[in-house]
C-alpha cells in the first residue's frame, strides 16, 4: 500500500511546469558582473537623483564586506555574483499611453498566465502594476486611485515623483545593511512597486503586482515599499509565475511596509517561480527580506504566503510590533516538490505592550524536497502583555522528503504568553481509499486534501487569488502529488 | 447485480475469505451477518478494490463485468458505494466540497458535465431532509469531530447523494442510538428501487428491524455457512453465534 502511494506521488510530481515558456522581447542590458560601475550605470539608467545613487553605492560597499549567511537549511552551489547581469529592461521607444501600444508579445505572455491586463481591468476591478523583468510597463486604475489620493506606482516613478516619502521610508524597515541579500537588493534593485495610503482613506480596490522574470540569467531585485498612514487601510497582492529557465537565477527582493497609528496592511503572495527540473537543475534562487513596522498603536499588518514555486526559498516576513495594541500575522503555506528547498517562517518582535501575534504555517513536502519552517518570536522588557500564538504543521507526501522546524522564543517579559503548537502527519492510505471510492482520483483527492489541510491560511487570501492559490496547490502536487 | 463465485482472499498470505459466493439481483436487500474477526469488512474492501488484498481465486462480477482489475475510483464510478465501518476524517474539505468533487469525477467518467451548482444545492437541500441532517452539517469538514452517529449519518447521506447501484453498508448500525439508527432505515428503504441493491453488514439483528432484508448470509471464518430468509436473523439473535459454530 505504501509504495503504491509512493509510486502515484512520484508519477504526479514528475508533470512538467506548467508555466514553463519564454517571451522573446527586446532587452537592455547590463554588463555582466558587479562593481561600483555596474551600480552607477543602473542608477544612470533610471535617471536618479544623486540622493539615490548615493544610497546604492553606500549600500554596495557594504555589502562587500558580508558574506552569504549559512544558517538556514538549504543547500546550493556558490552562486557566482559576478556572471549575473544585474539589469535588464524591456526596451521601449516612448511612455506607453494605452494597453494597444503593449508589446503583443508581452501581452501574450499575460494571456498564457490568465492575467491579461485587460480581463483584469475589466473583471476584477484590480489595479495591476505589472511588472516584468525590471521596468514597470503598465499602470492601470490609477485615476481611480489618485482620486482618493493613494499613490500606485512603480518604485521608479515613486522616486522621481515622490522624493520626499521615498527618502522618509526607504531602509526604514529593512537597512541596507540588514542582512547579505538586503545590502545586495539596496545596491542594484531594478524596479518594483511603491504604495502610500493617506490618512483614514481605506483603498478602494486590491492592489496586486505580478512580477516575472524573463531574461535569461538576469537577476531579479524587486523593492517594495508600503505606507498605510494613520487609519488607512490596504490589501496589496504580490503574484507571480516564470518562464522554463536551465541557469539558476537568483532572486533577492526587499517589501518594506510602514504601517501608522490604527492602520492595517493586508499583504498576499502567490509565489509560483520555476523550481527547476526533476532533477533539481534550474529553478530560481529565491532569497527576499520582507519586514513591515506596525509603528502606531492599533496596527495591524499580516502576511499571507503561498509559496509552491522556486528552486530554493529564504524568507522571513516579519512584523515589529512597536506601537502598543498593535497585531502581526502571519499565514504560509510552503510546498516543496522534487528537490525544492524552502527555509521560510516569521519572525514576530514584540515592543510595544498589548501587543498580539499569530503565525500559522503549514509546510507540504513532497519527492525529495526540504521544507524547514524557521520562525523566531521576541518580546522585549517592557513589552507587557505580549501575546504570540504559533502554529505550524508539516505534510509529508511520500518518504523522501523532509519537514523541519526551528521555532526560537525569546521572551524577556514575564507577563508574555506564548503558544507554539507543531504537528507532523502524512496523507493516508484511508484518506485516499475513502476517496477514490467516491469515485475521486488519486490526484484529485490528493489536491483535495492538501487544499483541505492549507485551508486556514488560504481562507486569509483575497477571494479571487485564493481560487487561484487552490488551483497552484493542485498543479504543484500534480507533477508530485495530485 | 453482483454475483461473486468462489472468492479466495488473503492479506500478507493469510487466507482470510476462504471461497465465497454471493449472487445480489437487483431490488434486493442482503444482509451480510457474523461475528467480529471473520471477514465481513475484508469482503468488502474487496469488493470496493482496496489494496493490499490478494485476490487467489475467484471473481467478482458487477453488473455483467469482471470488475477485479478496476480501480476503486472505476468501481465507485461504475456504481459502487462503500458505507464504512470506520468513516475517515479529512479536516478542511467540506462535506459540499467533496460530495461536489466526487460527483463531477462520477460525471466525467460517464463523459458528463459538472453538474450545475443550483441543481448541486437543491439535491443537497432534498437529501439534508431525507435525512433529517443538520443545516450546517454541509458546510462542516468531512467527519472531522463528528459523533459516532453523525459519521454513519454522513455516509448515508453520501450515499443518497452519489446515487449508487449497489450499496456496501459495513456497520452503519453500530455506533448509533435507536432515533439515529430509525433515521438511518428510513433513509435506506426510501433509496431503495426496483433498479439498485444494498447489502447490510451487521454483526446485530437491531438493525433488520428496520431494514428488511430479502437475504440473510452468514458469514463465518471466511465462509458464507448459512443463507436464508428474514428469520435466519432471528435465529441467530436468539441461539447466539455458537449455535453457527457447532453447525459449521
Ligand atoms: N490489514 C490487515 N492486516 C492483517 N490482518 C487483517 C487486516 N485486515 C483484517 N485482517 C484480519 O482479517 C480477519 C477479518 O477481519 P475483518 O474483515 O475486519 O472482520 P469483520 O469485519 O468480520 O470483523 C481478522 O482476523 C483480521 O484480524
Ligand atoms: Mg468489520
Amino acid at each position: 500500500m505504501e509504495k503504491n502511494q509512493n509510486n502515484i506521488l512520484e508519477e504526479v510530481t514528475t508533470s512538467d511546469y506548467k508555466y514553463g515558456f519564454h517571451t522573446d522581447i527586446e532587452m537592455d542590458l547590463a554588463a555582466v558582473g558587479l562593481s561600483e560601475d555596474t551600480v552607477r550605470f543602473i542608477s544612470a539608467k533610471k535617471n536618479e537623483p544623486e540622493w539615490m545613487l548615493e544610497f546604492r553605492l553606500q549600500s554596495y560597499r557594504h555589502w562587500l564586506t558580508l558574506t552569504e549567511p549559512t544558517w538556514a537549511h538549504i543547500h546550493h552551489q556558490a552562486i557566482k555574483y559576478q556572471d549575473i547581469i544585474y539589469y535588464a529592461a524591456p526596451k521601449r521607444k516612448k511612455e506607453l499611453t494605452s494597453l494597444d501600444e503593449v508589446d503583443p508579445e508581452l501581452l501574450e505572455t499575460f494571456k498564457k498566465l490568465g492575467i491579461s491586463l485587460d480581463e483584469q481591468k475589466k473583471l476584477s476591478g484590480v489595479a495591476v502594476d505589472a511588472v516584468i523583468d525590471s521596468v514597470s510597463v503598465k499602470t492601470t486604475f490609477t485615476d481611480t486611485l489618485s482620486k482618493y489620493g493613494v499613490i500606485f506606482c512603480s518604485f521608479s516613478d515613486a522616486v522621481q515623483n515622490h522624493p520626499d516619502l521615498v527618502k522618509q521610508y526607504m531602509g526604514s524597515v529593512v537597512p541596507s545593511h540588514d542582512n547579505f541579500f538586503a545590502a545586495l537588493n539596496s545596491a542594484v534593485f531594478s524596479d518594483g512597486s511603491f504604495c502610500y495610503i493617506p490618512k483614514g482613506v481605506r483603498c478602494p480596490v486590491e492592489l496586486s503586482t505580478y512580477f516575472r522574470i524573463n531574461a535569461a540569467n538576469t537577476g531579479q531585485f524587486e523593492r517594495t515599499l508600503i505606507i498605510a498612514d494613520e487609519g488607512a487601510y490596504v490589501s496589496y497582492m504580490e503574484g507571480c509565475t516564470a518562464p522554463m529557465r536551465d541557469e539558476n537565477q537568483l532572486h533577492a527582493a526587499i517589501v518594506e511596509i510602514v504601517a501608522m497609528k490604527d492602520a492595517e496592511v493586508k499583504y498576499s503572495t502567490v509565489q509560483n517561480w520555476y523550481p527547476g527540473n526533476k532533477k533539481g537543475e534550474g529553478g530560481i534562487y529565491n532569497f527576499v527580506t520582507k519586514r513591515g513596522i506596525c509603528k502606531g498603536s492599533h496596527s495591524k499588518i499580516s502576511w499571507t504566503q503561498v509559496e509552491t514555486g522556486s528552486a530554493i526559498t529564504w524568507k522571513y516576513p516579519s512584523v515589529v510590533l512597536m506601537g502598543d495594541n498593535s497585531i502581526g500575522e502571519f499565514y504560509s503555506v510552503a510546498v516543496t516538490n522534487n528537490f525544492q528547498q524552502a527555509d521560510t517562517g516569521s519572525k514576530m518582535i514584540h515592543l510595544g505592550k498589548n501587543t498580539k501575534s499569530t503565525i500559522i504555517s503549514k509546510g507540504i513536502s513532497a519527492g525529495q524536497s526540504n521544507n524547514s519552517y524557521r520562525g523566531l518570536v521576541k518580546v522585549i522588557k517592557r513589552a507587557e502583555n505580549a501575546r504570540n500564538f504559533s502554529q505550524c504543521d508539516s505534510l509529508l507526501l511520500g518518504d523522501k522528503c523532509g519537514a523541519h522546524t526551528f521555532p526560537y522564543i525569546k521572551a524577556e517579559n514575564h507577563t508574555s504568553i506564548i503558544e507554539h503548537e507543531a504537528t507532523t502527519s502524512k496523507i493516508s492510505d484511508d484518506q485516499l481509499f475513502y476517496c477514490k471510492q467516491r469515485g475521486i482520483s488519486s490526484e484529485s483527492a490528493i489536491g483535495l486534501i492538501v487544499n483541505g489541510y492549507a485551508k486556514e491560511v488560504l481562507m486569509h487570501l483575497p477571494m479571487e487569488f485564493a481560487v487561484e492559490a487552490q488551483k497552484l496547490l493542485a498543479i504543484s502536487l500534480e507533477g508530485s502529488v495530485g | 447485480m453482483l454475483s461473486i463465485r468462489n472468492l479466495k482472499v488473503s492479506i500478507k498470505g493469510k487466507e482470510i475469505l476462504k471461497g465465497i459466493n454471493l449472487e445480489v439481483k437487483a431490488g434486493e436487500v442482503h444482509a451480510i451477518m457474523g461475528p467480529n474477526g471473520t471477514g465481513k469488512s475484508t469482503l468488502a474492501y474487496v469488493i470496493a478494490g482496496r489494496e493490499g488484498y490478494e485476490v487467489t481465486e475467484g471473481e467478482i462480477i458487477f453488473k455483467g463485468r469482471n470488475i477485479l482489475d478496476l480501480s476503486p475510483e472505476e468501481r465507485a464510478c461504475e456504481g459502487l458505494f462503500l458505507g464504512f465501518q470506520y468513516p475517515v476524517e479529512i479536516p478542511g474539505v467540506s462535506i459540499t466540497n467533496f460530495l461536489r468533487t466526487a460527483i463531477n469525477e462520477q460525471r466525467k467518467y460517464k463523459g458528463l458535465d459538472p453538474v450545475p451548482a443550483v441543481e448541486f444545492l437543491a439535491k443537497m437541500e432534498e437529501k439534508k431532509q431525507l435525512l433529517e441532517l443538520q443545516e450546517k452539517l454541509a458546510s462542516r469538514s468531512v467527519n472531522e469531530g463528528f459523533s459516532g452517529g453523525e459519521k454513519k449519518k454522513n455516509e448515508i447521506f453520501q450515499m443518497a447523494m452519489l446515487e449508487p447501484s449497489l450499496a456496501i453498508l459495513d456497520e452503519t448500525d453500530s455506533g448509533l442510538d435507536i432515533d439515529a439508527l430509525r433515521i438511518v432505515a428510513t433513509g435506506v428503504n426510501k433509496l431503495r428501487r426496483p433498479d439498485n441493491a444494498t447489502i447490510v453488514i451487521t454483526h446485530y439483528q437491531r438493525l433488520l428491524e428496520y431494514i428488511i432484508p430479502d437475504v440473510v448470509h452468514v458469514l463465518f471464518d471466511g465462509r458464507i455457512v448459512k443463507s436464508g430468509g428474514k428469520e435466519l436473523a432471528l435465529l441467530l439473535e436468539e441461539k447466539g453465534y455458537e449455535w453457527i459454530r457447532s453447525e459449521s
